[in-house]
């Protein structure tokens, strides 16, 4: 089985068969720029599910974004396998490791990161222009998506006249506006307001539910802990615990 | 494509003022350099455009040898089948005959060496406007038995006027003595105070009886539709006359005027080099800023799935918009000038005019406004700003994601 750059597809069927999006094996991230070598991810095992919506915590420096980034192919181990529906994408080439981002990743920033020059329907279809979808079909996702949100008005405003929690929420259709087969979002609350997290993990827990889509965290927000169904804590680049939390539709909405 | 032009535009102008100060750079550097070129090439076209109209011709029939020894011995035979060869070629647009060699113009007791030219009035005068010149009495008429045209500055030092008489004395073809008498029929005025002060013209049949030359002739200058041609004409022409004749090229025939120019060229060219060194680091300093204060926003892009070759076309062309911006923006403006003061020559004054004559140009200052200038200058302009952005496009393809990310 192989990844094509140019479809974005995996060339074997088995996707409806297998239920692990991803499958982690001894994933180890070790930083030697220092004189003691920094074992940023030491000797991880996770599988993560389709529809999952799970939150990574532990304390700073504990290798929660060295871990997503691992996860997304923005960064390579020192050693172990990331398997994406059984294809290991620490194999792949840095051209390989781009496509396979840009169809089933999307990412969420702690910073927004959105393109400044772009207004929000531009930002939030900026992946789908790259993909070369049709425009009828990124208008319709992009007008979706941005109702979802709630910031359907703010279409053609560029990042700068939208509050933290906006840019955010534009930040997560931009994330979703592809239709990936998981999220990694580093610290997605970190920089907002209560009201505005709350907003926004609603929404992201709604989307969640409505298009099967994983989301993967990494926090120190509570909030987005009490959402999370599954809750991974790591210390020191290992994984100390790994829960299942149930919430009931109630808490969820709260 | 369309999503990178617009990303590039727009990167443009986020930070207005860099960008207008870029541009206000590029496109000073193309005004100056198609000013500095089109002065160049506009001194060097008035330059050559003198030396063959006064002298040469862009080529020249003579006899094998008279280029080396510049005797009246060395002289040819006129005779039809030349005639025939030239109107044969079509690049030739006038062929000039001379009969050309020195004596000495007396005058009571004031002697001075001059050049005798025999030519012929009509063609003579299409040449170089010959009659236009004569400032006082007349023109020559076709035929001889006429008199003489001398220059008002050995008119002045022979202190002789309009219908004096200028006797004449030299050698003629082959050791003959050549002596006679002319009034002067005409005073002419060049803006060369050289040709003023050292030609006589006489009608080519009186020139030939004084040299004892009847029919011969010590060149024929030609003067060409287009002069970029000139090489294969001359080729042509060569093939077609026999081996007692050479044609010569105004180069060879000018070879002073050929390195004065090449090395006011390489002047030029040198101040053009320091011109574009500041232009390649202006422009270098910006798009290095716009890449380094992007590096997160790259980062973000590559993450979510773009390709670094499309964020490297996406610098360049951020970087050919500048470019063009700036050139079509100096083209624009210095065109219009460029196009009055082709067609109004700078006339120089005072003792910069002076020099000018004493080196035996026309004062003025004149400009080239060949197309080939500013497409050349506007090439260059951006080939420079390409090559200035070659150190940010090695680094958008060398950074670390993650490590751009924390910033």
């Amino acid at each position: 089985m192989q990844f094509s750059g140019v479809t974005g597809e995996w060339n074997n069927s088995f996707k409806t068969n297998v239920m692990s999006v991803i499958e982690i094996q001894q994933l180890t991230k070790t930083y030697r720029e220092t004189l003691v070598p920094v074992h940023a991810v030491n000797g991880i095992d996770l599988k993560f599910e389709k529809g999952e919506f799970t939150a990574i915590v532990g304390p700073s420096g504990c290798g929660k974004t060295t871990l997503l980034n691992l996860m997304g192919g923005i960064d390579r181990p020192t050693s172990g396998q990331i398997l994406v529906e059984k294809v290991d994408i620490t194999q792949l080439t840095a051209s390989q490791l781009v496509d396979f981002r840009l169809y089933n990743i999307g990412f969420i920033f702690q910073s927004f990161n959105l393109i400044p020059v772009l207004t929000v329907e531009e930002n939030v279809g900026f992946v789908m222009e790259l993909q070369h979808r049709q425009r009828e079909e990124i208008t319709a996702r992009i007008q979706y998506l941005l109702t979802a949100m709630g910031i359907a008005e703010k279409t053609k405003l560029r990042p700068k006249y939208l509050s933290g929690g906006q840019q955010q929420r534009v930040a997560v259709a931009r994330a979703l506006a592809a239709k990936p087969k998981f999220i990694l979002a580093d610290e997605p609350t970190a920089n907002l307001d209560s009201k505005s997290t709350n907003t926004l993990l609603n929404l992201m827990a709604s989307l969640n539910e409505k298009e099967q889509v994983t989301f993967i965290f990494s926090t120190h927000d509570q909030r987005v802990m009490d959402k999370a169904r599954r809750i991974i804590t790591l210390e020191d680049g290992k994984v100390i615990s790994d829960t299942s939390v149930k919430h009931s539709h109630a808490e969820a909405q709260n | 494509m369309q999503q990178l032009i617009i990303l590039a535009w727009r990167n443009l102008w986020r930070n207005r003022r860099r960008t207008l100060i870029t541009l206000a750079s590029v496109f000073m550097a193309v005004v100056l350099a198609i000013a500095i070129r089109s002065l160049q090439k506009g001194a060097y076209s008035n330059m050559i455009g003198n030396a063959v109209r006064f002298s040469t011709g862009y080529l020249q029939v003579q006899a094998k040898g008279y280029w080396e020894d510049k005797s009246i011995n060395n002289s040819f035979t006129a005779d039809t089948s030349l005639d025939q060869t030239l109107q044969a070629e079509p690049n030739i647009s006038l062929a000039v005959p001379r009969l050309e060699s020195f004596a000495l113009a007396s005058s009571g007791l004031h002697t001075k060496g001059v050049a005798i030219i025999g030519i012929d009035p009509v063609q003579e005068n299409q040449l170089n406007s010959l009659e236009e010149k004569v400032a006082k009495g007349k023109y020559f008429h076709r035929g001889g038995g006429q008199g003489l045209l001398i220059g008002d500055g050995l008119a002045n030092y022979l202190r002789l006027q309009l219908g004096d008489t200028l006797v004449l004395m030299g050698q003629g073809y082959h050791g003959s003595t050549a002596a006679a008498q002319y009034p002067i029929q005409g005073i002419f005025h060049f803006p060369l105070d050289q040709l003023n002060n050292s030609l006589v013209y006489l009608a080519l049949p009186d020139a030939q009886a004084f040299f004892a030359a009847p029919g011969r002739l010590t060149s024929v200058s030609l003067m060409l539709d287009d002069p970029a041609a000139m090489e294969a004409t001359a080729r042509s022409l060569q093939r077609a006359l026999d081996s007692t004749r050479v044609v010569l090229q105004w180069p060879v025939m000018n070879k002073s005027l050929v390195q004065e120019i090449q090395g006011d060229n390489a002047g030029g060219i040198i101040m053009l080099g320091i011109l574009y060194l500041v232009v390649a680091f202006g422009v270098f300093g910006t798009i290095l800023m716009m890449t380094m204060e992007r590096k997160k926003e790259f980062a973000v892009m590559i993450a979510i799935g773009m390709h670094r070759i499309k964020l490297t076309a996406i610098v360049m062309l951020e970087t050919v918009l500048i470019g063009l911006m700036g050139i079509v923006a100096g083209c624009v403006l210095i065109l219009p000038v460029l196009l009055y003061l082709y067609q109004h020559p700078l006339a120089l004054t005072g003792s910069t005019a002076q020099i000018y004559q004493e080196f035996g140009l026309e004062p003025i200052m004149p400009v080239s406004v060949d197309p080939a200038i500013f497409f050349y200058q506007g090439i260059t302009v951006l080939a420079i700003a390409l090559v200035s952005t070659l150190y940010p496009l090695w680094y958008i393809n060398r950074f670390r994601i993650p490590e751009a990310l924390k910033q």
